[in-house]
């Protein structure tokens, strides 16, 4: 019994620190002549980043089914895939990302011939500067990231002073939070003191962490999940995230609300890609996706239901015009000039995550 | 070939040993020795590795900021393990101490819970625990109890409630086996002998139980050192364990070799204490 005791704690000790380090895919080998299909694919998605009725209706239409998994943030999606994760056929990652995952060689070169809906797109979303020409990707949603905040509790933050300049008599004090995505805290913290969010200046970044440490006192915790939920049920007061997820708890509470500080931040565009290990078959069933996907009605049924801005120009025509002239969703064009697009940063990428496990692990 | 089995018995046991000898080659012994290898090369840019030797990522391990995750996760791995001693304890000498099939219902009302997915009952947790919406502040306020909501989430002592909740039935199991082989005649004599409860306690069943309690106390300490689920979700993110810094390293940093340079030192640190665990039980076990 004793010896059984001692190995089993050795095995749990073993696979308590143990990580998965999975080996590299072999790449597919291209497909000889017109491929059949998949008949069930996986699309790995964001959460609640689809109506998910969606799929019911495009199984209908075409005969294929869509199985849904899910990631947090980009790096988690990208570590999968480069870990050799196969079996996706079509993912979302957002723009500074798809830059990493076409030079990583983890991308797929869509087939246009077997998108026709990609004119649908509008003009600004077909010349993105992560991949002109859509040759990887098609736009999917796109959207800003401020602050979303209870507005029976709390007037519209103006400025992103609201977080980095905690004051325990605001009733957002202890009950805000921030995202748990590295270059989403740090490009809140670099816009709140005037710098690129794209900086790859050591001074500045270090003066960014500094931020973030001083901003702890102020915050429940870090969240990129479940923040707007929380807001809705009344826990919290105040949360930095995408504006579309605060859209749609208002579902739950009309009272949540979602301000872009003055200072600007990050505007960003989701993509629908396909992954390099993706076979010929899942990549034509994802390319039938896509498609689908880009039909105006589709594209305005899915933005209605997910609260995010469509760059799909042909499905306004099915948006009502309140949604359209919603300036949270789509915001005006003297705010679109203040905000910017998170961009690769290269090997100055380590140092960000160190300053982060700074900012995470301080006191 | 039957014949030329029977003849040799070690080559019939290494037979029956390969199929588990061959799935714990690829899938344990394999993996651990790619981790152990990376751990040695340099990083690319966005995750993978670049063959190149260094002990950078070794060097990198006894950095301030991760050396004292790492205390303070073995700081919480102590706590936890002390209070599931201090809550196991009597309830395994509670169990061990009822009858045969009280007993056994016993057993199986704290095995339940512990199968059911520990993600969930984590999540669990967060609807007690929440500061604001949670049961017990809103119970507490609403009673008139206190006035401010308490700090019961997103801090060490949510993690710590949440690992005690989690591992005490590894804790519990353990000193209740030892208990159980406890010769209750040993009792009777030290009664005999005019010996006080408390002496009883002290001089015979606590050292007879001690086998359980030293193998429960490593169950607990060893999964709560490594646990990342529990801060992650009860600490709200804003306090790490060593376990979220290694994942982070896989899931968010692409640092895959200094990931593997932190989970060979932590497994280090493990096996010898483990290690020596063993030993000192072989020589209590030799003395006897």
């Amino acid at each position: 019994m004793k010896r059984l005791i001692i190995l089993t704690s050795l095995a749990l000790a073993l696979a308590a620190c143990t990580q998965p380090t999975p080996a590299p895919a072999p790449p597919p080998a291209p497909a000889p002549g017109p491929v059949e299909p998949a008949k069930e694919i996986v699309m790995y998605n964001w959460t609640e980043y689809i109506d998910p009725e969606i799929y019911g209706q495009f199984e209908e239409a075409t005969g294929i089914r869509v199985i849904e998994d899910n990631f947090s943030n980009n790096e988690e999606m990208l570590a999968k895939l480069q870990g050799g994760a196969a079996g996706y056929a079509v993912t979302v990652p957002s723009d500074y990302t798809v830059s990493i995952m076409i030079e990583e060689g983890l991308l797929a070169k869509l087939d246009h011939a077997n998108i026709p809906n990609l004119s649908n797109l509008a003009e600004r979303f077909t010349q993105t500067p992560y991949d002109p020409g859509n040759v990887y990707c098609v736009p999917y949603m796109w959207g800003t990231t401020g602050i979303g905040y209870d507005t029976a509790v709390m007037d519209a933050p103006e400025s992103w002073a609201v977080i980095f300049e905690p004051d325990p008599a605001s009733p957002a004090y202890g009950r805000a939070t921030m995202l748990d995505d590295t270059r989403e805290a740090f490009a809140a913290a670099l816009s709140y003191l005037g710098y690129d969010i794209n900086t790859t200046d050591e001074a500045q970044l270090q003066e960014a962490k500094e931020a973030l440490i001083r901003a702890r006192a102020g915050l429940a915790g870090y969240d990129s999940d479940t923040y707007e939920d929380l807001i809705a049920a009344g826990e919290n007061v105040m949360a930095h995230g995408w504006n579309g997820d605060f859209l749609l708890a208002q579902e739950e509470n009309e009272n949540v609300g979602f301000a872009m500080p003055q200072e600007g931040g990050v505007v960003w565009v989701d993509n629908l890609c396909i992954p390099a290990s993706a076979t010929p078959e899942q990549k034509a069933a994802g390319e039938i996706l896509i498609n689908y996907l880009l039909d105006p009605e589709v594209a305005a049924q899915n933005s209605g239901f997910i609260y995010y801005a469509s760059p799909n120009a042909a499905a306004e025509a099915f948006l009502d015009e309140e949604f359209l002239s919603d300036p949270t969703v789509y915001p005006p064009a003297e705010l679109l000039d203040r905000l910017q697009y998170l961009r690769p940063v290269g090997e100055v990428e380590s140092l960000y995550q160190r300053l982060w496990d700074e900012v995470k692990s301080a006191d | 070939m039957q014949q030329f089995l029977r003849r040799h018995p070690a080559v019939q046991a290494w037979l029956l040993l390969s199929p588990g000898g061959l799935f714990l080659s690829v899938f344990f012994i394999a993996p651990l020795f790619i981790v152990l290898i990376y751990s040695f090369l340099q990083r690319g840019t966005y995750g993978g590795v670049v063959w190149q030797f260094t002990f950078e990522n070794f060097r990198r391990v006894f950095d301030p900021l991760y050396f004292n995750t790492f205390l303070r996760s073995a700081y919480i791995a102590i706590l936890t393990t002390f209070f599931c001693l201090l809550l196991g304890y009597p309830l395994a000498y509670f169990i061990a101490s009822r009858s045969p099939r009280t007993r056994s219902l016993m057993l199986l009302a704290l095995m339940i819970p512990f199968w059911t997915n520990f993600l969930i009952r984590t999540y669990a947790w967060l609807t007690l625990l929440r500061t604001n919406t949670g049961l017990i502040n809103t119970a507490l306020l609403s009673l008139g109890v206190i006035a401010a909501p308490l700090p019961l989430f997103g801090n060490d002592f949510a993690i710590i409630v949440g690992l005690v909740y989690g591992w005490l039935p590894v804790m519990v199991l353990p000193i209740y086996a030892a208990l159980d082989r406890l010769d209750p005649s040993l009792i009777e004599a030290a009664r005999d002998l005019y010996a006080s409860s408390a002496q009883v306690f002290r001089r015979v069943i606590w050292p007879l139980s001690l086998p359980g309690v030293v193998a429960g106390s490593m169950l607990v300490f060893i999964p709560a050192l490594g646990s990342f689920v529990t801060p992650a979700i009860l600490g709200g993110g804003k306090s790490l364990m060593i376990g979220n810094i290694i994942s982070n390293q896989f899931l968010a940093a692409h640092d895959w070799p200094f990931g593997s340079a932190l989970s060979m030192l932590m497994m280090t640190l493990m096996l010898l204490g483990t290690l020596y665990y063993f030993r000192s039980t072989l020589k209590a076990e030799a003395d006897a």
